[in-house]
């Protein structure tokens, strides 16, 4: 795999950055984590030890809590993440068609990431965007009424 | 405040978003600030307001001039004649009005909105919209006439019950956590909304933000709370950013912080943020996620208003629960309580979902009929098929045949019937739906979702999803029903939590109501409404089939067999039953057995 594994200074910088902003205490954890995640796109061991330094909570307690929630991941993530929505109503609009036609362009399965670490695939639970099903959300961005034959366009406008 | 002559409203939905919206605001802001009238025309963003089939859509006030199919390069154009010359850009009009929003369209006669009342009328991004709609009259209301326990009596006599499901009298629960003598108290938004299908909350805290945090407000003055927590989940950012801009609103207005309008009531309100994880709409896995933890449910009692957010007393509410509060506070309890039935008071939201033809929100009061929500809100059946089934309640609901049509709605009689009122997910099944293939879609979601902290719910669900898996591809054995009724009662009442104890219901409803298609499924290997694949098989009828080849050029794996003009025959061991033949033929010469 050719992702690149962030050096420990950016890692240290961004934990560093979101304990300032939310105060050192577990009571801000998952926004903390949050914060990490999208900035550094998962949470590196590195980032778990500073943590628990600064917030005084063993690494096994955050590793818990860190791998609980679906959208904080402990492994390395692409520069975009397409998340696919997995619900019955999207599924019913024709989902499954969408899904596939994505996993042939990305030439990838659910919960891996391309080998140059542009893009990571993953399923999400209810977007509630259900009126414009299928929805997929790439980064921030949600994408309704998608059709597997303009997959390739919205894919292309991610560089 | 200024004072703009014109609005230009940008769709921002997904659809028009995808097709360049903030590119066109981008190019409207820059060139109103080249042609000097940057601080005339105010360029917004708003919520669908077409059917975002043409482009980026824009709307122009006060002249209520739609345009659709603009493009960046469009916009110097667009502005000189509109704004400059005062003329209408004739050629980027929309022409025929053909726009049905597919998640609130206008309400039809059975409708009462309240909490979607402002829905899609006001900007949610600006206060003074919500305030010209009467908003914060009922805050205002409670802080200059009412005490707390008079404020909690008013939402008693109102008869509003939980909106996230339970029904638990509201006011009951204000009152416990007002009983508890231990400070701080902590008012909790559950903006968790995590069923599949489900978006009503979504649409209130994107369209009415303001209802909520009032009602947030008006709660903590009752409860004696002075710190408020909006638990919203991730998936929705637009929620969240939409309440981050309504709750500074609030505070420059001096709605919230310190001294709310000189009342001497303190409260703040902060959003928090999930990270994906169904179970955290349980409330118990809630203040877990807020303190920072797993999100796992615990044990009750001790219930939240005794011990909850931080070991302190806390209120939980529902986003719908806190929406209607300050409409009962502005029209009374009697107004609110003479809506709905003797039990169920006011009315709820729904999501409509599935094989009806209108899909979308809607909000009706408690007593409507299934029947009248299905045929009469919702226009009925698609393409003219039967009724079957109707799911209430979300995941973790039932699912009720065409027998219960006539079953008003509301906690106790879905309750009575096998089923839960839930968030409000309706899901409207036809006749070709496959009910141990419903069963088994929501297992899969159920046993997905659960936490894993107990084993009824983390082991329990998946056995039975194994079951199901077996029934629908074939394996099934006559003590699959035995023994997957033992499972359902066992994992209804070993489970911490309402996931674990409703994780049986779609299965243990449709046992009841559908049992013989189970047995169908299991001893005569067929599945009635020929959707389990591996239960059925194509086959070509020799009259209509004209030898045309269609359907064997076709076949992904050639397992059609003929001469031209001859009847053509499938092998079934070959074929992998995808059904592709059976679009292609001319001659309908095709049928499932």
């Amino acid at each position: 795999m050719t992702i690149e594994t962030k050096d420990s200074k950016v890692v240290l910088e961004a934990v560093q950055s979101a304990v300032t902003r939310y105060g050192a205490s577990q009571d801000e954890l998952i926004p903390i984590l949050n914060d990490v995640n999208r900035e550094i796109g998962y949470l590196p061991g590195e980032a778990l030890d500073e943590l628990s330094r600064l917030l005084k909570v063993p690494k096994s307690q955050l590793f818990s809590v860190a791998s609980f929630y679906r959208m904080l991941s402990t492994k390395p993530r692409g520069k975009h993440v397409l998340q696919f929505c997995e619900s019955a109503p999207c599924h019913v609009a024709g989902g499954r068609e969408v899904w596939l036609a994505v996993k042939e362009v990305l030439k990838i399965e659910e919960n891996e990431t391309t080998p140059d670490g542009k893009w990571t695939l993953i399923t999400t639970s209810c977007l509630g965007v259900c009126g414009v099903g299928p929805v997929m959300m790439i980064d921030d961005d949600v994408i309704g009424n998608v059709d597997p034959a303009q997959v390739p366009d919205i894919l292309a406008k991610y560089q | 405040m200024a004072i703009f002559r014109s609005h230009v409203l940008v769709c921002v939905d997904p659809e028009c978003l995808k097709k360049g919206a903030h590119d066109i605001m981008d190019a409207l802001q820059d060139e109103l600030v080249t042609k000097g009238l940057i601080d005339e025309i105010q360029v917004l963003e708003t919520s669908r307001i077409g059917g975002c089939d043409n482009g980026p859509e824009i709307m122009v006030y006060p002249e209520g001039v739609h345009y659709v199919g603009i493009s960046p390069d469009d916009v110097p154009y667009l502005v000189e004649e509109h704004f400059l010359k005062g003329r209408t850009a004739e050629k980027f009009v929309l022409k025929e009005k053909t726009f049905i929003d597919e998640e609130l369209s206008a309400p039809t006669s059975k409708e009462v909105r309240i909490v979607l009342k402002n829905c899609g009328i006001i900007d949610p991004g600006n206060i003074e919209e919500y305030l010209a709609e009467g908003g914060y009259e009922g805050l205002g209301k409670v802080l200059t006439s009412y005490t707390p326990e008079e404020t909690i009596d008013i939402v008693l006599r109102s008869g509003l019950g939980g909106r996230g499901g339970a029904g638990f009298p509201t006011g009951k629960k204000w009152q416990f956590c007002r009983a508890t003598q231990e400070w701080p108290k902590y008012m909790i938004c559950n903006a968790d909304e995590g069923d599949p299908g489900a978006f009503m909350n979504r649409r209130v805290l994107e369209g009415d933000p303001h209802a909520v945090i009032e009602g947030m407000i008006i709660g903590a003055y009752a409860v004696g709370s002075s710190q408020g927590y909006i638990y919203c989940r991730a998936e929705y950012p637009l929620a969240i950013k939409t309440l981050n801009i309504a709750i500074d609103q609030a505070h420059a207005l001096g709605l919230l912080g310190k001294d709310i309008l000189g009342s001497g009531f303190d409260f703040d309100l902060e959003v928090r943020m999930g990270a994906g994880a169904f179970v955290c709409g349980e409330e118990t896995a809630l203040m877990a996620s807020i303190e920072g933890k797993r999100g796992e449910p615990r044990p009750r009692p001790p219930f939240p208003a005794v011990k909850g957010l931080f070991g302190k007393p806390s209120n939980v509410n529902n986003v719908e629960t806190y929406a209607n509060v300050p409409q009962i506070i502005i029209n009374g309890p009697e107004w609110y309580a003479s809506y709905g039935t003797e039990k169920s008071k006011g009315t709820k939201t729904f999501a409509l979902a599935g094989d009806v033809q209108h899909t979308g929100l809607i909000e009706v009061p408690f007593g409507l009929t299934l029947r009248e929500i299905i045929f009469d809100v919702g226009g009925g059946i698609k393409d003219g098929k039967a009724f079957k089934a109707i799911q209430t309640g979300g995941p973790m609901g039932g699912c009720l045949p065409a027998e219960f049509l006539d079953l008003p709605v509301d906690y106790q009689e879905l309750a009575k019937a096998g089923s839960i009122m839930g968030s409000g997910g309706l899901v409207v099944m036809d006749e070709d739906t496959c009910m141990v293939d419903i069963a088994r879609f929501f297992m899969d979601f159920v046993q997905d979702e659960s936490c894993g902290k107990c084993t009824p719910c983390r082991v329990g669900t998946r056995r039975i999803l194994e079951i199901l898996e077996g029934i629908c591809e074939g394996r099934g054995k006559e003590s699959d029903l035995d023994t997957l009724e033992m499972l359902c009662e066992q994992i209804q009442e070993d489970s911490l939590c309402g996931l674990g104890q409703g994780a049986p219901n779609p299965v243990v409803s449709t046992l009841k109501h559908f049992r013989s298609e189970y047995e169908a499924h299991i001893k005569e290997k067929r599945c009635p409404a020929k959707v389990c694949k591996p239960l059925i098989r194509y086959d070509i009828v020799d009259g209509p089939c004209t030898g045309c080849t269609v359907c064997a050029r076709n076949c992904p794996v050639n397992c059609i067999t003929g001469e031209r003009r001859q009847t053509h025959v499938i092998d079934p061991d070959v074929c992998v039953r995808c059904g592709i033949c059976m679009q292609v033929c001319n001659f309908n010469a095709i049928v499932i057995n």
